[in-house]
This record gives structure tokens, sequence and C-alpha cells, in this order.
């Protein structure tokens, strides 16, 4: 019977930290961000509720319904109940998932944006690198043979594609604040993920496949990028960041870097 | 039904026969009991390695040295060792207890007796899928002590990194190959276990034991057996062509174009997603292989201790049915975030949510039994209810992970580590502790030590909150998963407090196993003396003795009456009536 208040002081603490949000999300940077926070207060509300109610009623039943000399009632069920809950959960839960489809259809299955700034991302053991066409809007052609990391070429860019002499590669990601962004994705080697949690967005980079991720960062500030795939020994220190500038600052950096190649 | 047959073996004589290779179903279950205690030894002492690691990743440890001279040199673990810690661990949790102990042990042991049958269909396949799980237990763990030691690519294994050989990490080479091959022969174990379980059941059901007479706990093993008879299968498959990408030269699952420590590789137009599908093909019935068995405990615990039939026997039986038919049809949302199309994601998503229901369907009726009972607070109880709690809170994060959307940011965090290890984790290992404590009796002929139990529950249960609860605010903080250490970011240096906390908490909860294992290795010997139904129970296994003869009826051919779970039966002498009962033992007639 002390199982009872055990149980309700569980619950009360884990519902204390989650209204108290102790350790939580960092702020959102986009408005993806603050539709995706919507959707999950949403769930938390309702799960909440759920967990709270359920948690509740087992201390309840556990504390009413010790043995304490009555004989047990008999029933094999409830029809009707059973029929009830059936359709209530399945109405909630399904609920659920329908709302937040339009956030997920947002970000994979809305019409991309021909405007979107190009960047590419390699991903190979443990770093990132990004690559951004220079004046002429164009990636230059790339050969693993000519992949060169010492000098500077971890994506073995080809120094006779005329496209190519005046792409910019850097260790991290510098995007302008409030343009649509398409983040071309490309590992070399392993499986490894693309995660900026103020971006509230998370892709798998695979080898062997072209993922294009469209995302648009509107609070200038620098966020870090922890690779969230498992991918080797060096997983925990796979880390970049991303640096959301304004637009005039973007646009100098690039220059910057077209003239220090 | 068919009426049992006569017994094509009789009770061996010779301590081998009898107690190493033996076809008795009793002993095979205490054999696989023992194997899983073993492992979950195992298990349990990397994951506090692991702990210990993530919250002190530069301490020198003398005795690690030891035992691992290159991984640990000087005493200091390397990040590839923790992997491999992190791999192992998963995997000989996954399949040699979870997978082990429910199904293979106290369902070998206890299906035959509650359906009333003398043995497993199958008494030699029986016998050779122990030795086979043994065999892949040996070949798992002698990963350990090969050059490069284990493998460090988890327990999903996700090429390229499992299939491209030492190339992709100290462990990827014949630490890694070890584990496949281990994989590989424990599938083939457990498809002889499935196959005998469904045979059992279909066919050597006693006079009387109609299906819907069937306890819940044999509904939930004969569901179980069906997955992994559809399960393991697949994974057998995509074993060998992982086997074959990393040994033959095939390209199954790794794509062409690819520059590993500064080598080419010569593999060309695979898929690394295609072992994803495979994998989790199996891999998410597997979740539901680990928790069934503990379902049904639940249930026939619950029904047995507040003394009242079990609510809605017949919804139960159709939520297991859903839960397992569904399970094979949202593998996909462990694939959100893989580059799959994210319109499979959407379809999945509502399919998974789909399998909520039948999962709240049962806490419902788990609530419903207790309502208006009478209960008795044993701990093999108390364990039951504690499954109950465990359930409702792991599930209730399944809820966010479920949907696409939120996956986004939760996928492969914390989060994700902290909803699977209450679930699939602790509520399983709450079904196998309440198995132990309510079967003991039978299996040894002794009672297990109520005072120490109730300790070891309440320490265990608080416990088990303790280190889990937290994990979910390091998932909403972004915490990822499968870092050996957080020193190199920002964000996750603000969260090691909270690492400290469930650490000390792992600590703790595993000092009070030694209780455990103390209580059960001494009430084998010295406990009280277990009568044939110390629990008042009604099912077959409580009208043999404690424990039972070799043949478990003694020759006798039981005749089934009653629907499983008759108790507080209004007109009746007893509270209870036991299944095999007399048909007039109350006057009126009831369901």
């Amino acid at each position: 019977m002390l199982l009872a208040p055990v149980v309700w002081i569980l619950t009360v603490v884990i519902c204390y930290f989650f209204i108290a949000q102790t350790w939580w999300f960092p702020p959102p940077i986009s408005q993806h961000g603050i539709a995706y926070d919507a959707q999950f207060m949403r769930t938390l509300v309702v799960t909440g509720i759920i967990f709270f109610l359920a948690q509740f009623a087992l201390g309840w039943v556990i504390f009413r319904f010790r043995d304490d000399g009555r004989r047990a009632s008999y029933s094999h069920g409830n029809n009707r109940l059973e029929t009830i809950w059936t359709s209530a959960t399945a109405i909630l839960f399904v609920g659920l998932v329908l709302m937040g489809t339009r956030i997920w259809a947002a970000v994979h299955l809305s019409e991309p944006d021909p405007a979107a700034v190009p960047i590419e991302l390699m991903a190979k053991q443990f770093a990132f690198s990004f690559r951004y066409p220079g004046p002429d809007g164009k990636f230059g052609a790339t050969d693993l043979k000519l992949v060169n990391d010492a000098a500077g070429n971890p994506l073995g860019i080809d120094d006779n594609d005329p496209a190519g002499k005046d792409d910019i590669v850097s260790a991290s990601l510098k995007v302008p604040a409030g343009k649509p962004i398409k983040l071309i994705m490309h590992s070399r080697d392993v499986i490894h993920n693309f995660f900026v949690r103020e971006l509230r967005l998370k892709q798998d980079i695979v080898p062997g496949m072209e993922i294009p991720l469209y995302f648009q960062a509107d609070t200038p500030g620098t966020y870090e990028i922890p690779c969230s795939e498992l991918c080797g020994l060096g997983h925990f220190q796979m880390r970049s960041t991303m640096e959301v500038m304004p637009e005039a600052d973007f646009e100098k950096w690039k220059q910057e870097q077209a003239a220090n190649k | 039904m068919s009426s049992p047959v006569v017994h094509a073996h009789h009770a061996p004589q010779g301590f081998i026969r009898k107690y190493v290779f033996s076809l008795d179903h009793k002993v095979i279950g205490i054999q696989y009991y023992f194997l899983a205690l073993f492992s979950v030894l195992v298990g349990m002492s990397l994951s506090l390695l692991m702990r210990f690691h993530m919250v002190h990743p530069d301490a020198k440890v003398h005795w690690f040295s030891t035992l691992w001279p290159t991984a640990a040199q000087g005493g200091i673990m390397t990040p590839e060792l923790y992997l491999s810690l992190m791999t192992m661990h998963g995997t000989i949790m996954v399949f040699f207890v979870l997978t082990t102990a429910p199904q293979s042990g106290f369902g070998n042991y206890f299906l035959p007796i509650q359906i009333g049958a003398e043995d497993m269909a199958f008494p030699v396949l029986n016998m050779l899928s122990f030795w086979t799980t043994l065999l892949a237990l040996g070949v798992m763990i002698s990963a350990f002590f090969v050059p490069g030691g284990a493998p460090l690519s988890g327990w999903t294994g996700y090429p390229p990194l499992s299939a491209i050989g030492a190339v992709a990490g100290p462990g990827e080479g014949l630490g890694q190959t070890l584990w496949i091959v281990s994989i590989a022969i424990f599938c083939g174990a457990s498809l002889m276990g499935a196959i005998n379980f469904i045979a059992t059941i279909i066919d050597l059901r006693c006079q009387g034991m109609s299906l819907m007479r069937l306890p819940l706990t044999c509904w939930t093993w004969f569901v179980t057996a069906i997955l992994g008879l559809l399960g393991f299968a697949v994974l057998l498959a995509a074993g060998v062509l992982l086997i074959l990408d990393r040994s033959a030269g095939t390209s199954f699952f790794v794509p062409g174009g690819l520059l590993v420590s500064d080598q080419i590789l010569n593999h060309k137009g695979g898929s690394p997603l295609l072992w994803q599908h495979l994998f989790w093909f199996f891999g998410h019935p597997e979740v539901y292989i680990a928790i069934l068995p503990g379902m049904g405990v639940t249930s026939q615990l619950l029904s047995t201790f507040c003394r009242k039939p079990i609510f809605g026997y017949r919804a139960m039986v159709y939520a297991i049915l859903a839960i397992g038919f569904l399970g094979f049809m949202v593998w996909g949302h462990h694939m959100f975030m893989s580059g799959m199309s994210p319109y499979s994601a959407m379809a999945f998503s509502v399919l998974t949510m789909a399998i909520g229901v039948p999962s709240a369907i049962k806490t419902f009726n788990w609530i419903g039994t207790l309502w208006g009972g009478k209960i008795r607070f044993t701990t093999a109880m108390m364990f039951a209810l504690g499954f109950v709690s465990l359930f409702v809170t792991g599930g209730i994060s399944g809820i966010f992970l479920g949907q696409p959307a939120l996956d986004l940011y939760f996928h492969d965090t914390y989060f994700v580590v902290g909803h699977f290890h209450m679930i699939m984790g602790v509520a399983a290992i709450f079904g196998m502790f309440a198995g132990t404590f309510y079967w003991f009796p039978k299996m040894f002929g002794r009672m297990l030590n109520e005072t120490l139990g109730k300790i070891h529950f309440y320490v265990t249960f608080v416990g088990v909150y303790a280190i889990f609860t937290p994990m979910h605010f390091l998932g909403i903080a972004g915490n990822p998963r499968r870092y050996s250490d957080f020193t190199n970011f920002d964000f996750l240096g603000k969260l090691l407090p909270v690492h400290n906390f469930m650490t000390q908490a792992a600590y703790g909860t595993a000092a009070i196993q030694i209780l455990f294992f103390i209580n059960l290795f001494w009430s084998m010997k010295y406990g009280k003396k277990a009568p044939m139904n110390p629990w008042n129970a009604t099912t077959l296994e409580w009208t043999v003795p404690s424990p039972p003869p070799f043949d478990n009826f003694a020759g006798q051919h039981p005749v089934v009456n009653h629907g499983p779970y008759e108790y507080g039966v209004p007109g009746a002498p007893n509270d209870f009536i036991m299944q095999t009962d007399p048909v007039d033992v109350v006057r009126e007639p009831h369901a």
C-alpha cells in the first residue's frame, strides 16, 4: 500500500520538472521552430494529462482496493467501456499525429524555393565541410581521387573545372538571416547527421544519397551542430557551428573568402 | 485439440541427460533463465562502466588497463572502448536477456504446464535451441577478446560503419564479424524456439483448453513466437548479406564512391537504407517480443492477487493480436530521419499511433481489473503494479516519437534512450521480476523471501525512475545519444549535473540487485518450503507439485472446465475456481 504514495510522489515530481522546464529547448530561431514548439506543447499537454490521470488512478486503485477483508467484486468486464476507451484513444492519438503533419509537410514536402541559397554539406569521419558556389552560382566538379584534407580540399574539387575555381569551402556553416537555404547533403564514408537544435531540424547524411534540406533561420547568432548519428570513435567530437548573419555580412564574408583563395 | 500422446522419452537418469543435455522443457527453461541471468549481469556491468565514463571521461582506473591493455592504455577508457561497451550492452540486453528470459525461460517452463501438456512439441529441437543460444552468447562475448576489441557500431549495426571492416575504426574488424555471426546463430536458435512454441500451443492443449480458456501468458507467448518466426528470419537474411558485404566483396548495403581513412573503397551500388529496413522489420517486432510476455505475466498476476477475473479477457486477447499484427507495419518510425520518402514517414506515423490504441486498451483493462478487487501486496504483485506504472510512463513518450514532425528534434537524442529503456528495458525486466517471484516456488519448491523482495522492489522502482526520467529532459535539451563524453559542446557541458545524477542513481539501483541475487540463491536452498498452490491461483501449473514431476502431470491427463481467471465467483466454495475443477463447482453457470 506504500506503493500508492510512492507512485503519486514520482508522478508529481516528474510533472513538476516538465512544468518548471529546468532543462529545456533553446529558443527557436525560425518560423518552423515556433510551429514545432507549438506542436510539442500540444502533445505535452495531452500526454501530460493522460500520464497524470493514469498514474494517479493506478495509485488510487492500489490504495482504495487493498485487501481490507471485503469480498472482491465479480466482473468479467464491460463492453461499452471497452468501446469508449478504444475509440477515445484512437481519435486522440491519430488526431495528434495529423496535427503534426503540417509541420512535417512544410519541411519535406513543400515546393522548393528556386531562389534558395545553395550550400553543399560534405560529412566525413569526423568533420563537416560546407561549400558555397562562387559568383557563377555553380558548384565545380569533384573527384574522390583529388580529396586532400591537409591541403584544404576535403571535397576533392577539380581545379580543371572552371565552375569550381571560385567555390568556397568552409569548416563552419554561415547563412544569411531571413533567406531560404537549400542545404545539399553528402557523406563520403559512413552515415552522419546534421542537427541544429535552434532550428528544430535534423537529417541523416547518407553516403550514396544526395539529400536536400530546406530551411530558413531568422535570428542572427552562432549555433552548435552536433553529429547525431553514430559514425565511429570520434562521433562525440564531430562538431561544427552555424552562424546566422545579416545578409550584408554574409555577402561580405563570401567576398573575403573568395579573395583569400 | 488432440488428446495427449504417450510421451516419446522417459525420465533420464544420468546427470548429463538430466541437467545438461536435457530434453525436459522445465530444465531447458531454467537453463535459459540462468543464461539470461548471467547475461543481465554482464549487460548491467557494461552500463555501469559507460555511466562512469560519461561523467569521468579522463579518470585513470588501474584495472581498466588490466582488462583492456590497448583500449584503456594507462587506465583511461578510450572513446572506442566506450562505444564497444555500448554496442555490447545493447546487444546482450536485447538478445540474451529481453528475448531470452521472458519467452524462452518462463515460456519454456510454464507454457506446456499451463496448457496441460507433458512437454514441448519437439523436445530435441528445444534442447538444440538452448545450446545454439549459448553458442551465440559465447561468440558474442568472444568479440571482446579479439584484436581491435568489440564492435562500435551499436546494437543496430548500421552500414557502412558495420560493413567496411577495420578501416572504419577499431572493433570493426574481427569484432564486428563475430557480432554478426553471433546474431545469425541467435536467429537460428530463436527460429527453432518459435516453431516449437507455435506447434505446442496449437497441438498440445489438453481436453477442454479452448483458445479462449488459455491464460493470457500463453496468448502472449504464442504471439511472441509468431513475431519471432517472422522477424528473426528477416534478420538472419540481413545478417548473411552483411557478412557477404564484409568478406565476399558484395555491395548490398555499401554504395559506391566511399573514401574512408584515405582509402577509396571498391564497393558499388548498395544501399545503407536497405539494412535499416530489414533490421527494423525485425527490430520493431523485437520490441514486442521483449514486452508482450511481460504483459501476459502482469495480466495473470493482477488478476490472481486482486482476486478478480481479468477485466475484458477477450479485449485483452484482441489487443495482443492487434499489437502483434500492427507490430510489423510500424518499423519505418525508426527511420523518419534516414532519408526515406517523407510520404512513407506519414503512413508509418499513423500506423504507429494506431498501435498505441491496443496498448492503451491493455492499461485500461489492468486498472479495470484492479477496480473493486482486494489486492494482496506480495512482491510478485508489486512488480506487476510497477510494470503498469512503467508501461504507462514509457509508452506515453512514444506519442512524441511517433510523430515525424517532433522526431525532427528528438531522433537520436536521449529522449529516445529514455523512452525505450523505460518500456522495453525496465518495464520488461519488471515483468521478469514479477514472473520470478510468482513462479519461483513452482520452479524450485521454495518461497522467495518477501521482506528482501519488497526492499529490492522499492529501491529498484524508485531507482529506475531516477535513472531514466532525466533522460527525457536531456533529450529535450538536445543531448545526442552514443556520445562517449560531453566536453566538446557548450550546451552539453551544462547538462553534466543531470548525467552525474543518473550515474549515481545507476550505481544505487545496480547495488540493490545484489539483494535480489542473495534472495534468489539463498531461497533456492533455504527458503520456506512451497506448497502446491501458494497463491491460491487457478491455472494448471498450480495443480501439480512444486517442483512438478518429470512429465508434469504424473501420467494423469488434465481436463479443463473453466476459464483461467475465475476469482471471487459468487456461489463458489472458495474465492477461486481451478481451471480443472469440476463443471458443477458453482450452482449457476457462468462465462
